[in-house]
């Protein structure tokens, strides 16, 4: 049988023995893998989007950075201390650190990179609320002042996911917040190196290795530690259909799926070739948003009886199906992180229906239809808002479901129109646990009305809680409004928790190193 | 002829002045708004606004139309909202997968839905025509993607003889690109040689009883040059014709054939550009595709005079 590969090795192969090719230099490691979506925007800071995040991750570094057991540890800092009065913070850059056009980097940089990550990001906005300002004080060394205790400086600084605050050069990080970065201002500290002039958008992006990167010396451990580059050069390919990719892993012109989606899981396991890592232990959290401005469910009992009504194990079935992907958690700070807790919530996510009609019979329900948007083409959450139709429906509710692609449920859940004039009552969504760790990260839990995020809940008790919890500087106090916090939102919730998940990456045998980290990092992977 | 073509050439503006239009407000008036989609999810919605406002999106619609058309007319396409290049460049980046895709699959096509159309006209009612006519019915009925699918499954991973997917410059590596383009290109030219060989067949049948075929015949020509000397020659210029319909269907089926295998063309481009609302790249892709079909539909019209001499322009 003619075969192209065949035909081209034996044509190598005579040019060779004619001396035709010179002897080529040993070839780079390169690992080839399809992540989660192309990289299209390049500014990690402009957008939330995960993908931009896991390409800032390959190019810039960060001050702190948290560990697999959720410590923020120091990253680009050498050293930092507090003042005794919790107002100062002073922060020492380490020795040798270097943008990849070999410039220093310097404490102007990062004081500019703060500034402008906290322009954008939630939690740095809280943060710099808190701030008096930052200070220069020598090249390597700078200033938080804060105008009160702030118990998230560290956990601000070394928030894991979006939006990271990634340390650029202080040209880049002058750049307008709400405009994105030049290409060639592509420029990070971090242990890869962005290669521009191989940036082709929907086909693939390519980074090599920082061969003057000074990784820390203490073992890579989560999105901490000494970042060991391990092969020369990563390419991201974009491949945007699943069965493709899976494919072209069993036929070993990929390394690596970062998420190969569950229905193909059973065929990649049967694999001897392809390895299924969960490199995320805490991974994913499904949930159920409220519009809290729309007519019922701006009446807090009504969203509460949502929150009986419901049952998780009903919805990871039917998204996730194999149990050894979910996991029923009713903690909203998500099972196995430090701030989970069952505190509050055992009346609620158990499907009674029973008690939610009753509940609803109570809070004066008039039976207007509830409008659930429900997303047709993203498939692990497809099938997330026909359950929930009919779990309401069981508790008495009348449900309006409206299909329509992400993106068009996108544009409308920023839309306070009516719900049966273009606007909404409820969609479903999901989370990477790292984006929901505590109160104030968490972007549902906003109840500051119309600052806070779509379904804009207005709710003066929980704002006190998060700024209790903001402003506590002690671990244990902080847990402890964690608790009381649970305790008023399950009666008062601005969204509900309807289940966690997992999603493996799959590799081919001969990778190895993935590290456990809420994010999919390069570093410390191998490849024979 | 020049007079023709220039005529032609000039009747392009207002079918381009139509589609601009029509593609400006079928965005605008859709669902979707790619400030949303930029943001991200954990943005409020005053980042939102502001991302609107810095894309010129919250303009009145007549405003973006009278900014835009005004930068197309003096050659300016404008800049993708997500990815930080014009949109020019980005077209130029994506335009070689594709036509290298189309020029294969129209070889690939018309090399072998000619012959077979013609045999199954000249073998009217054998099992060769049943067979032609069986394999048309199965190339219009099974969808791209489906074909796509078996061929991988098939050829690269049972095989592995071919590789499931990607792309590689003709100037990278030629055997390389070859390789690549096989799979993609017998996946979309089933369907269009489903087209053709249906065509063929029936014009050549037509054809085959006019008088000078008889005659043809009768001064002892063999079959091989009745057939494609005088039969096929007649019969050209439906084939033609559906030749270039058929450009519609490739630039249909480029959209899911490069899809599955992986191809970075102007089909994947324009997916992408749909799903994440990328206005001025959505625009300008459909207002390249009526360019390329109503030139290409042009080209056709004129190869008719070399096939048949009455027509004259």
């Amino acid at each position: 049988m003619f075969s192209f590969r065949k035909s081209a090795l034996a044509i190598v192969a005579a040019a060779s023995v004619g001396g035709l090719i010179a002897a080529a230099p040993a070839q780079a490691q390169t690992l080839k893998v399809v992540m989660h979506s192309d990289v299209k925007i390049l500014d990690p800071i402009w957008t939330t989007a995960y993908i931009q995040r896991n390409h800032g991750y390959m190019v810039w570094d960060t001050l702190f950075a948290m560990d697999e057991k959720f410590d923020v540890k120091p990253q680009m800092v050498e050293k930092y201390d507090v003042s005794a009065d919790k107002l100062t913070w002073t922060f020492t850059l380490r020795d040798g650190l270097e943008w990849h056009d070999g410039k220093p980097v310097t404490a102007e940089d990062c004081v500019a990179s703060i500034k402008r990550w906290a322009a954008r990001d939630s939690m740095g906005q809280k943060m710099m609320a808190s701030a008096e300002g930052l200070e220069v004080v020598d090249a390597k060394t700078f200033k938080l002042k804060m105008k009160e205790p702030y118990g998230l400086v560290l956990q601000s600084l070394g928030k894991p996911s979006s939006n990271v605050p990634f340390m650029m050069p202080k040209k880049t990080a002058e750049t307008d917040p709400m405009q994105q970065i030049k290409l060639e201002d592509v420029i990070g500290s971090g242990p890869f190196v962005f290669k521009g002039d191989e940036w082709k958008p929907g086909e693939k992006i390519v980074y090599v290795k920082n061969t003057k990167y000074k990784p820390r010396s203490e073992p890579a451990n989560g999105l901490a530690g000494g970042k060991v580059v391990k092969v020369d050069r990563v390419e991201w390919i974009a491949m945007p259909d699943i069965q493709t990719q899976v494919g072209a892993l069993q036929n070993g012109e990929i390394d690596m799926i970062e998420s190969p989606g569950h229905d193909l899981l059973p065929l990649l396991a049967k694999d001897k070739n392809i390895k299924l890592v969960s490199f995320n232990p805490t991974g994913n959290q499904y949930t159920f948003r409220f519009n809290s401005t729309a007519k019922p469910f701006d009446n807090a009992k009504i969203r509460h009886a949502v929150f009986v009504a419901f049952a998780q194990e009903d919805f990871l079935k039917a998204t996730i199906g194999d149990p050894q992907w979910f996991k029923v958690c009713k903690a909203p700070f998500v099972c196995g992180t430090p701030l989970a807790t069952d505190a509050g919530m055992a009346d609620v996510l158990n499907g009674n229906a029973a008690k939610a009609k009753q509940l609803l019979t109570e809070a004066g329900y008039d039976g207007t239809p509830i409008v659930l948007m429900h997303s047709t083409d993203l498939q692990v959450l497809t099938n997330l808002a026909p359950v929930a139709k009919a779990q309401l429906e069981r508790a008495g509710f009348k449900v309006d479901m409206v299909s329509m692609d992400w993106q068009t449920l996108v544009a409308r859940r920023v839309k306070k129109d009516p719900p049966n004039a273009g606007g909404w009552h409820a969609f479903l969504t999901s989370w990477v646990a790292a984006d929901i760790l505590n109160p104030v990260m968490a972007g549902f839990f906003n109840a500051s009305c119309d600052k806070a995020m779509f379904g804009w809940p207005c709710d003066a008790t929980i704002e006190k809680f998060r700024d209790q919890f903001a402003k506590e500087t002690d671990p244990a106090k902080q847990k402890q409004i964690v608790e009381d916090l649970q305790k008023y939102w399950v009666n008062h919730p601005t969204h509900i928790n309807v289940g966690q998940w997992y999603a493996p990456l799959a590799r081919r045998a001969n990778i190895d190193g993935n590290l456990t980290a809420p994010v999919p990092v390069f570093w410390n992977v191998t490849k024979k | 002829m020049l007079d023709f073509i220039a005529r032609r050439l000039i009747a392009i503006i207002p079918v381009l002045g139509v589609v601009a239009v029509f593609v400006f407000l079928m965005l605008r008036l859709t669902p979707g708004d790619p400030a949303a989609v930029i943001a991200g999810d954990n943005a409020t919605s005053d980042q939102i606004a502001d991302i609107r406002n810095k894309l010129g999106l919250d303009e009145p619609i007549w405003t973006q139309f009278a900014i835009w058309i005004g930068n197309v007319l003096q050659g300016n396409f404008g800049e993708s909202f997500f990815f930080k290049k014009t949109v020019a460049e980005l077209i130029a980046q994506r335009v070689e997968p594709t036509l290298a895709l189309a020029i294969c699959t129209l070889v690939f096509a018309v090399s072998i839905s000619v012959p077979i159309g013609v045999m199954a006209a000249y073998r009217q009612g054998s099992l060769i025509d049943k067979a032609v006519m069986g394999f048309s019915v199965l190339g219009f009925s099974v969808p791209g993607f489906v074909i796509g699918y078996c061929l991988i499954y098939v050829f690269a991973i049972e095989l592995g003889w071919l590789p499931v997917q990607g792309y590689v410059r003709i100037g990278v590596n030629f055997w390389q690109f070859a390789e690549r383009m096989v799979l993609p290109s017998l996946t979309l030219s089933v369907g269009f040689v489903a087209l053709i060989s249906r065509i063929t067949r029936a014009s050549v049948l037509e054809v085959l009883n006019e008088d000078y075929i008889r005659t043809a015949r009768a001064k002892g020509l063999s079959n091989r040059v009745v057939l494609m000397r005088h039969a096929l020659r007649n019969a050209a210029v439906p084939i033609l014709t559906v030749i270039g319909l058929g450009i519609a269907i490739l630039i249909g089926g480029a959209v899911v054939t490069e899809s599955v295998f992986g191809l970075p063309g102007l089909g994947r481009l324009t997916v992408e550009a749909v799903l994440s609302r990328d206005f001025p790249t959505i625009q300008t892709v459909i207002l390249l595709f009526s360019v390329v079909y109503v030139v290409i539909n042009l080209l056709i019209d004129i190869s008719y005079t070399l096939f048949d001499p009455r027509i004259r322009y």
